[in-house]
């Protein structure tokens, strides 16, 4: 029989080697990631990675210029916040402020089922629903666009971005609103001035977990930008088909012979992705902290 | 009840009914909460002392299910009309609520949100706010860090920046909803004195668990039961002759 003091050890250990296994998965991911994108430039010069204006993998004097699938990548990103971060805030509001605690029961389960849609189901929707109507509405060549890719990357991203600032608001004490109430403000004074500033930090997280999760995405953007490895302008660029560096990867690494140039500059592009995800979580971090009045 | 108050009377309840739902919580209130003075609300429990002081700002239009029937005139004029704004009628008739519930700002901010909802010019604000936090007794201790956070403070102080807060709005009336009751004792006679202090410029009206409180501050008190108005009357004829036996049982001990 187990004396109470090996038990407590036995646990104790076992979750200790759960935690460093997981943190030794994550850190060998980074590893093999970082190797194989540092070779790439034993042959091809960074300085040509970084600052070569195509992407060329295949012809016969192969370029592999970061910037259109970097530029690609931050253009759809920075329109599905454009687009999703004040709509799901607004929402947001709404269900935890203003809706009546039936219809918050309604919506608030319906938003979430919206996350468990697989990002093969959206493109797919994307590509047969939405390209044809940006196509006519905007009267463009192919409605493959970088904005098609945002509407759907926004789309994709409301509901961490509902969600998350929704249990952010309604944490907010009821006897700071009540506070406010008294005083003579309004209800929307009340929402504006006092329980969305008191919910910042929580807001901000969600609005950080949501471009995480739009920068990431790739089988959506894949099916609905029209995968144009060309740097987009801006705002022009919105209307013309982009490729990303996630998509890029997904279309490209199935092709190529393990080992070559070609197959160590995907690497080189993961790793700039990685790094990407990795500053943004750094950001929302600090954003975190810079709220000074925190409950 | 007759008027024979020295500075007249504030408010006027007649006939107040109020329901949660099927829950009939208050029943039949008329009461004449005179200017100027202070009249404590008193009773055990869930007798609807606070749902009553709650009614006298319409605070209790918050929650659902809730109905009023019955007039409130304050100043003459009827709060539960239709045409009243609730705005204008909680910026006359001001809240301190039981626990401080300062909002996460600073401690300037806080002072501050009233008057600017209300749309003070810039340039006034900053004498309001001094004014205010000298009014709540707060001043000599916070001037020197008006813009750290009011979270920072303690609790005695957050009380009273809540009370300097809903002084810079300006109020003829001020409710307290049992505002000492998450206080230490100096906190709490740091809040009595400036009660005292406050009824020489404002109608006062503090729902109480502690009747030595009530014995100490008030000028009138009303015991409440099971949602009952029991007995209105200046402070000392209740505490010392109290007309109704339940009144005389609460005071003396024997529930509550």
């Amino acid at each position: 029989m187990f004396k109470r003091n090996e038990m407590e050890k036995g646990v104790e250990s076992l979750l200790f080697i759960s935690a460093v296994a997981a943190v030794l998965a994550l850190f060998l991911l980074c590893l093999f990631l970082f190797r194989d994108g540092i070779l790439l430039f034993k042959d091809y010069p960074l300085t040509g990675f970084l600052t070569e204006k195509s992407w060329y993998p295949t012809s016969l004097d192969p370029r592999f210029g970061l910037q259109p699938l970097l530029f690609g990548s931050i253009l759809v990103t920075v329109g599905a916040i454009f687009f999703a971060v004040p709509l799901g805030i607004a929402a947001a509001i709404y269900i935890s402020e203003l809706a009546s605690p039936r219809v918050a029961g309604i919506l608030k389960p319906l938003t979430e089922i919206l996350a468990g849609i697989p990002s093969v189901v959206f493109g797919f929707f994307g590509l047969v629903v939405l390209v044809p109507v940006i196509q006519e509405a905007l009267d463009l060549s192919t409605g493959q666009t970088a904005l098609t890719g945002s509407v759907m990357l926004g789309v994709m991203a409301l509901p961490t971005i509902i969600s998350i600032s929704e249990d952010a608001i309604s944490s907010v004490p009821r006897s700071i609103k009540e506070g406010s109430l008294a005083l003579g403000s309004t209800r929307w004074q009340t929402i504006h001035k006092v329980t969305v500033p008191a919910a910042l930090s929580g807001i901000s997280a969600a609005v950080m977990l949501g471009i995480g999760r739009a920068i990431g995405e790739t089988m959506t953007v894949m099916m609905v930008t029209g995968n144009t490895a060309i740097i987009p302008g801006f705002p022009s660029g919105l209307f013309e088909p982009v490729r990303t560096m996630t998509a890029t990867i997904a279309l490209e690494m199935g092709e190529v012979p393990q080992g070559s140039e070609h197959f160590h500059a995907l690497f080189a592009v993961g790793s700039v992705l990685f790094i990407t995800t990795f500053i943004i979580n750094i950001a929302a971090g600090h954003i975190k902290n810079r709220y000074r009045f925190r409950l | 009840m007759t008027d024979d108050f020295a500075n007249g009377t504030e408010i006027e309840v007649r006939g107040l009914n109020l329901w949660y739902g099927t829950n009939h919580a208050l029943h039949d209130i008329s009461i004449d909460i005179p200017k100027n003075s202070v009249t404590a609300f008193i009773g055990p429990s869930g007798c609807g002392k606070s749902t009553f002081l709650r009614c006298l700002n319409r605070m209790n239009d918050l929650i659902p299910n809730c109905r009023i029937e019955g007039n409130v005139n304050i100043n003459g004029e009827d709060i539960y009309s239709k045409g009243v704004d609730v705005v204008d009628l909680r910026k006359k008739v001001g809240m301190v609520f039981q626990k401080p519930n300062p909002f996460p700002m600073s401690i300037h901010d806080n002072v501050a949100y009233g008057p600017r909802i209300h749309g003070a010019p810039r340039k006034e604000i900053e004498g309001i706010v001094e004014y205010a936090l000298r009014s709540g007794a707060l001043w000599d201790e916070v001037s020197g860090r008006l813009n750290t956070s009011a979270l920072d403070l303690s609790g005695g102080q957050q009380q009273r920046l809540c009370i300097a807060r809903t002084l810079a709005v300006k109020p003829e009336v001020i409710l307290f909803d049992e505002p000492c009751s998450a206080l230490d004792p100096i906190s709490t006679s740091k809040i009595e004195d400036l009660i005292l202090e406050l009824k020489k410029q404002y109608t006062i009206v503090i729902v109480t668990h502690n009747m030595q409180q009530a014995a100490r501050i008030s000028d009138y008190t009303a015991f409440f039961l099971l949602g009952d108005l029991i007995e209105f009357g200046r402070t000392e004829q209740i505490f010392e002759s109290p007309q109704r036996k339940e009144t005389e049982d609460y005071i003396t001990g024997r529930f509550g």
